[in-house]
């Protein structure tokens, strides 16, 4: 072999070396920081004490349900969704605290969230994650990790400034300081919050919003009653309801008209919309977060039946994602924890 | 004109160059090259994608995730396809002048590319059922779980799963390597054997 083939052929190889891996490392996001990554949301949402060990990376604080969704076939009208069609399919749910501290009091933290994993016939699934205000507090998911990097900082401005770019954070604002509280998990109503895209039997496509209604009747309380009942009154009060009957929620679907905000979920639908009661949630036992089935549950809100698709909001792309990373780490914690033994599966310990 | 490049790399080559050992005489089936070449566009799809999918939250990555299941389990139906062709077809020998300790690195890189083809995807479907997740190949058709839903599981074979993704990168990048020099400092045939054409004289 000659010296120049040595040369030229080395210069190639290396050549076409250093194309891979930087084409790899772009790929991966490692030659920038500024891709808009999961871990930069779990990063901002890290409380001062730290994660709980094995915990939710957010709404970390929870209870675990079980039930049923009963679909009367009326949803069919707008998806082809197997779990629209008339029958009863099992439900896994988890009712939660908007907050990433696993110790978080009921009477401190504003947003109540519900998670559902209905299994359809042929064992499709769909997930979902609520929460009890009627739409979200900023616009796009960079504006979300704006206002928690600006809520975990020091700086007392910083959620100011957040404000001032992104004036939709006012609406949520207004919500947080003049919605009624209640005592109950049962007496909330709990909003899907995205647009998605249901198509039906005939292949049209209709932009849906849903909602959960419930069949109990919200008594309203002030902060500091629900504080004098104690930090985890939510639970003992579901447990108690639970204890003498099952509780139901309508499930209603909201059909956008023409024109309507499909891609910022800050933007609630003007009333008026036609809507499409699907069926109704029925729960009927509650288990503990640690030892339910919800615990290894990750409400992923992309994981849908066909018939449910994404649409145009970016938000249910970027929970996936960062409920993914939230996922994995908490499970890693778990199976570690399981693998030495050393941990205890307490309350917070999850 | 010499005979061997007359004849090309399918023909008779010069007796000499033969006995010599210096150049691969028999090219790889028609059908094993193009499994190769097939596998070689969705192994090095997949470990981009799949890179790219976690690194991000934006819209893309609930696509290219759709992608990166499927794509693994037609990686899978190819490896095992292939590897049945190669146990029928077999594979051409390397040119006798190759250092004993090449050969084997050549032979156990190899077996290791195939280890991984094979493992991952299996891997990834078993990470997915650990995680209690729907094995969606596309809308309304999904695979059975192969595993229980396990905290321990999903954690063990998400490590694996990435762990072994950088080393397929890795063992990738060697045999790029490995391949160009054949082509293009030893000349011997051995990457024309499975890119077609003839070496250079």
């Amino acid at each position: 072999m000659a010296a120049g083939n040595v040369v030229r052929g080395g210069a190639v190889i290396g050549a076409v070396l250093a194309v891979l891996v930087a084409a790899f490392a772009w790929a991966g996001g490692w030659l920038s920081g500024d891709r808009l990554s999961p871990e930069r949301f779990i990063t901002a949402l890290k409380p001062p004490g730290g994660f709980g060990y094995g915990d939710r990376r957010n709404h970390a604080k929870g209870v675990c349900v079980t039930g049923t969704f009963t679909a009367d076939g009326a949803a069919t009208a707008v998806s082809h969704a197997s779990l629209f069609r008339p029958g009863t399919y099992p439900l896994i749910g988890r009712f939660s605290l908007g907050s990433a501290d696993p110790a978080a009091s009921d009477s401190a933290t504003r947003v109540r969230g519900f998670g559902f994993d209905i299994t359809g016939p042929g064992g499709e699934e769909w997930r979902s994650a609520n929460i009890d205000v009627p739409f979200f507090p900023v616009a796009t998911p960079d504006a979300f990790l704006q206002l928690l990097q600006a809520s975990g900082s020091k700086d007392p401005g910083a959620i100011g400034q957040v404000a001032a770019a992104h004036p939709e954070l006012k609406a949520f604002g207004g919500w947080a300081k003049s919605a009624p509280w209640t005592a109950s998990f049962a007496e909330e109503q709990y909003n899907g919050i995205d647009a998605f895209v249901a198509t039906d039997a005939a292949g049209s496509r209709h932009f849906v919003r849903w909602s959960l209604l419930p069949a109990a009747t919200a008594q309203q309380v002030t902060p500091d009653a629900l504080k004098a009942k104690g930090p985890d009154f939510l639970d003992r009060e579901l447990e108690s309801r639970l204890a003498s009957g099952p509780l139901h929620w309508r499930m209603v679907l909201t059909e956008a008209a023409p024109g309507d905000q499909t891609a910022d979920p800050s933007q609630a639908w003007p009333a008026g919309r036609p809507t499409v009661a699907a069926g109704t949630i029925t729960l009927t036992a509650g288990q503990d977060n640690v030892a339910g089935p919800c615990r290894d549950v990750n409400f992923d809100p992309t994981i849908l039946p066909s018939g449910l698709a994404t649409g145009d909001d970016p938000f249910p792309a970027a929970r996936s994602a960062v409920y993914a990373v939230s996922y994995n780490r908490r499970t890693a914690q778990e199976a570690s924890g399981q693998a030495t033994g050393g941990h205890d599966t307490g309350r917070n310990a999850q | 004109m010499s005979d061997f490049t007359r004849n090309g790399f399918n023909g008779r080559v010069q007796p000499s160059l033969l006995e010599r050992g210096e150049v691969v005489r028999e090219p790889f089936a028609p059908v094993q090259r193009v499994l190769h070449w097939a596998m070689a566009v969705c192994i090095l799809a997949m470990l981009f994608i799949g890179v790219g999918m976690v690194s991000t939250a934006r819209p893309i990555s609930l696509g290219l995730v759709d992608v990166h299941r499927p794509l693994g389990i037609l990686i899978l139906l190819l490896v095992v396809v292939r590897l049945a062709v190669r146990a029928r077809r077999g594979t051409p020998a390397l040119p006798r002048d190759l250092p004993a300790g090449v050969k084997l690195g050549a032979t156990l890189s190899h077996w290791l590319l195939y280890a991984a083809m094979i493992s991952m995807p299996i891997i990834g479907w078993g990470m997915v059922s650990a995680a209690g997740l729907p094995v969606v190949m596309w809308g309304g058709f999904q695979l059975p779980p192969i595993l229980p839903h396990s905290d321990a599981l999903h954690a063990v074979l998400w490590d694996a799963h990435r762990i072994i993704a950088y080393l397929l990168f890795a063992l990738i990048l060697l045999h790029v390597s490995a391949a160009l020099m054949h082509a293009l400092i030893r000349r011997d045939g051995v990457f024309e054997a499975m890119a077609g054409g003839r070496p250079p004289v």
